[in-house]
């Protein structure tokens, strides 16, 4: 399943849908989006991984740099992470970094 | 980033674009819009750097540094536009094949960097290996991005350690561990609140570098089954975490894996130390294989004979040459970046002793290795500690080069303690020795806490075995029961192994408590084994260090096949940690009993020996008093007399059938009878007085 990353404002909800397997080949793309978001200024960055199948190292390095990017005043949301993208964040630690939701707004 | 003129490439080759790179630092870090690869070899006459895509057999492109991109002896390049995430690479060396000169120089060989940050070709533990692979343990590329947020190293007091050896695997490999990710980083992260429970404040993880389980793998003669390099004592790759131990080897996020594990045992107070191997490496000598230093520059990362043979001081067939300054500074590097990019909190050596070694194998009377660790700034707070002998007969426990800094295993105290315990005659001057934290060994400056006191180590019987098996018992590593030491200096309680004798187990089960509560009154930093405080065995078997299986994995049944014995180490744990006059970081007044009050029997004959510590000098407003009964039958101690206003209460009693064995810390109940107290044979009583 082909990677796909579509940004979404929403107030000041920068909301990220997620889908296909995230590795080094489409890092940049997803990469691309967060910078776009930044742009924004949003509060929230809101990750919809429900359709994300698979998450390799590039993708989690384009979260860190995400947290990075927005810095503290900006809260990440995870929503629907499952199978090998939780076990991902989890046993990286960068589950810790963002809120993991199963929907949002909760 | 990209505008800068310092990044811009100034020469091309097969479509890639170049320029000379830093040489400083070596190993390959990430710089903007490419890659620096730096690497050294004195001898080499050429270098070239070979990328892969991950795991392909052939070359993606091999790159010839120009000779513009050489200064001294090191070589750097910058390779723009790569793919961090799929590139592998290695280096052919040329230079002359002259092995009594003590050059092997071969480039049909691609070698691995000594400084790769991740290696590949082992990402998922246990997986056999293509052979006919040519270049096996590949240099990966890693971001240094963790979010560490305030984390740094625990800087806890040496003397307040309680440490706890452990291998990552062994510690959740066994199904009953029920973690999620078995016998990896991630396996044990979910093992911390055991840890907490247990009471220990420091883990001391056996080897994490990256190793090659399947050096030397065999099948078992016995049983089939294949023999691994299961404790890794073998180094492959120093600057990398071994990728079979992490749930997500295969992701190649290995680093991110363990840098968690690190962050989440700080998170709960507990240290970290690495058991690292800086004495050899996984070449072997002349007939193994070459994966990086034998190829990159023979001459200078190993010790060799005239004839360009290898030293052997390791018994693993080679000797790395620590104090050639080239390696030296290797071993600095490697353990600055663990610290400051690991927060690793110290560093046991395996046979350290070498480490004091010239490039001949004479000792050094001042190791420059040893002095530049022990006074370099980002290793300064660093627990340094080390096994203090070698396989070539150097042995140094008590005289060990220490500048201040360096603490060591003291075997002397494994030994003596488990000769008192056994019974032997004449132990009760070197046990008062142990007790004080041995003064005898680091009475000139360095203090009690240069004592690493432990009874148990990864080599060696476990704490059960020691008290039921006479012999070892190592048939099943197919080396007819040869391997392994035969001076174990223990007992088996009456038979030979497991029994169903009532009595036997019940003395078995005294001895370990005996054993563990001697260690955690010690002065000095206790270290305790793996699966001890459950009774863990390896079926009398004395050196397990090739087996993946029941004999090496922690059984978590035993928490409740146990619980009796892992109660009364959980107990005798919090008992040191609330009495500071336990954990001195000086040699205090002990004062020494026999039977009678202040009359202790140093006779050879005797096997009873007692103490009190005045806790009013030492930061505890407590009194304790030990008496440890090695004699067969029961035997009266007087006790010595209090303050005014103060009573003896029972702390532990080994003689005594659980849960009245050991109280929880401040609910001692006062003894009845003040003046005096009938200790069991092969028994410990711990009172305190208040």
């Amino acid at each position: 399943m082909a990677f796909n990353a579509t940004l979404e404002m929403n107030g000041s909800d920068a909301k990220i849908t997620l889908s296909g397997e995230l590795d080094a080949a489409v890092a940049e793309q997803f990469k691309a989006t967060v910078e776009e978001a930044a742009t924004h200024n949003p509060t929230n960055l809101v990750l919809f991984v429900n359709n994300l199948g698979f998450m390799a190292s590039a993708g989690l390095r384009v979260l860190v740099f995400a947290k990075q990017k927005m810095g503290q005043r900006v809260s990440i949301y995870v929503i629907g992470a499952h199978g090998p993208v939780l076990n991902t964040l989890q046993v990286s630690g960068f589950h810790q970094a963002v809120y993991l939701q199963d929907s949002y707004p909760v | 980033m990209e505008t800068r003129i310092d990044f811009y490439p100034t020469h091309q080759h097969a479509g890639y674009k170049l320029r000379a790179g830093k040489h400083f630092p070596f190993g390959a870090s990430l710089v903007p819009g490419g890659v620096n690869f730096s690497i050294f070899s004195r001898h080499a006459t050429a270098s070239t750097l070979v990328l892969y895509n991950k795991r392909a057999s052939t070359p993606l492109v091999e790159i010839p540094f120009p000779d513009a991109f050489r200064i001294g002896n090191t070589w750097a390049m910058v390779v723009f536009d790569l793919d961090y995430e799929t590139i592998e690479y290695g280096y052919r060396m040329a230079g002359p094949w002259d092995p009594i000169a003590g050059h092997r120089f071969d480039p049909s060989k691609v070698l691995l960097d000594p400084y790769a940050k991740a290696v590949g070709g082992r990402d998922v533990w246990g997986t056999p290996p293509d052979w006919s692979q040519a270049f096996p343990h590949r240099g990966r590329l890693v971001f240094e991005d963790f979010d560490w947020e305030d984390d740094r190293p625990l800087e806890t007091p040496v003397e307040d350690l309680i440490i706890y050896e452990a291998h990552i695997r062994s510690f959740t490999a066994h199904p009953s561990s029920r973690v999620k990710f078995p016998g990896t980083f991630a396996g044990l992260m979910e093992k911390i609140d055991y840890l907490q429970s247990l009471g220990i404040n420091c883990i001391e993880l056996m080897p994490v570098f990256e190793f090659d389980e399947f050096e030397n793998s065999r099948p078992s003669p016995l049983e089939g089954e294949t023999l691994y390099n299961y404790w890794g004592y073998s180094t492959v790759g120093f600057f990398a975490p071994k990728a079979g131990y992490a749930a997500t080897g295969a992701l190649g996020m290995q680093v991110d894996e363990f840098k968690n594990l690190v962050k989440q045992l700080h998170k709960a107070g507990i240290e970290v130390i690495l058991d690292v191997v800086f004495n050899h490496t996984a070449e072997g000598n002349e007939l193994g294989s070459t994966i990086s230093f034998r190829g990159l520059d023979n001459q200078t990362y190993y010790m060799l004979t005239p004839e360009g043979y290898y030293y052997n001081f390791s018994g693993c067939g080679n000797t790395l040459n620590c104090n050639n300054p080239v390696v030296r500074n290797m071993v600095l590097d490697c353990l600055r970046y663990w610290a400051a990019e690991y927060h690793i909190d110290g560093f046991r050596f395996d046979l350290a002793a070498i480490l004091g070694r010239d490039p001949r194998g004479a000792p050094l009377p001042n190791p420059p290795l040893l002095e530049s660790l022990a006074y370099d700034p980002i290793l300064g707070k660093c627990k340094l500690i080390a096994e203090a002998w070698d396989a070539g007969g150097l042995y140094q426990v008590g005289s060990f080069p220490a500048y201040g800094r360096w603490a060591e295993w003291n075997g002397k105290y494994r030994d003596d303690l488990r000769r008192f315990l056994k019974g032997d005659m004449g132990m009760v001057g070197p046990l008062a020795q142990r007790l004080q934290g041995s003064p005898d060994l680091y009475g000139g400056g360095r203090g009690p806490t240069a004592s690493v006191n432990f009874i148990t180590c990864h080599d060696g019987f476990t704490l059960y075995d020691m008290v039921s098996y006479n012999d070892k018992h190592n048939e099943t590593n197919g080396e007819d029961n040869r391997d392994g030491g035969n001076d174990n200096h223990s007992w088996n309680c009456g038979t030979e192994g497991p029994t169903d004798d009532p009595a036997i187990n019940e003395l078995r089960q005294r001895q370990l408590k005996n054993a563990l509560t001697l260690l955690m009154v010690s002065q000095g930093v206790p270290m305790l084994l793996m699966g001890d405080e459950v009774g863990r065995t390896k079926r009398g078997n004395n050196n397990t260090y090739c087996h993946d299986n029941l004999l090496n994995w922690f059984d978590w049944n035993l928490l409740d096949e146990n619980a009796d014995l892992l109660r009364y180490c959980q107990h005798i744990i919090a008992f040191r940690r609330g009495h500071k006059q336990l954990r001195l970081g000086y040699f205090g007044n002990t004062v020494w009993h026999g039977t009678r009050a202040e009359d202790a029997d140093w006779s050879a004959g005797s096997r009873v020996l007692a103490f009190t510590l005045d806790g009013r000098d030492m930061g505890d407003d407590a009194f304790i008093y030990v008496a440890a009964n090695a004699y067969w039958d029961a035997l009266p101690f007087v006790l010595p007399s209090l303050p005014v206003g103060t009573t003896w209460h029972l702390a532990a009693n080994t003689g005594m059938a659980a849960p009245r064995d050991i109280s929880a810390l401040g609910e001692e109940p006062a003894l009845e009878q003040q003046g005096s107290i009938l200790v069991g044979g092969r028994s410990v009583v711990v009172l305190v007085g208040r």
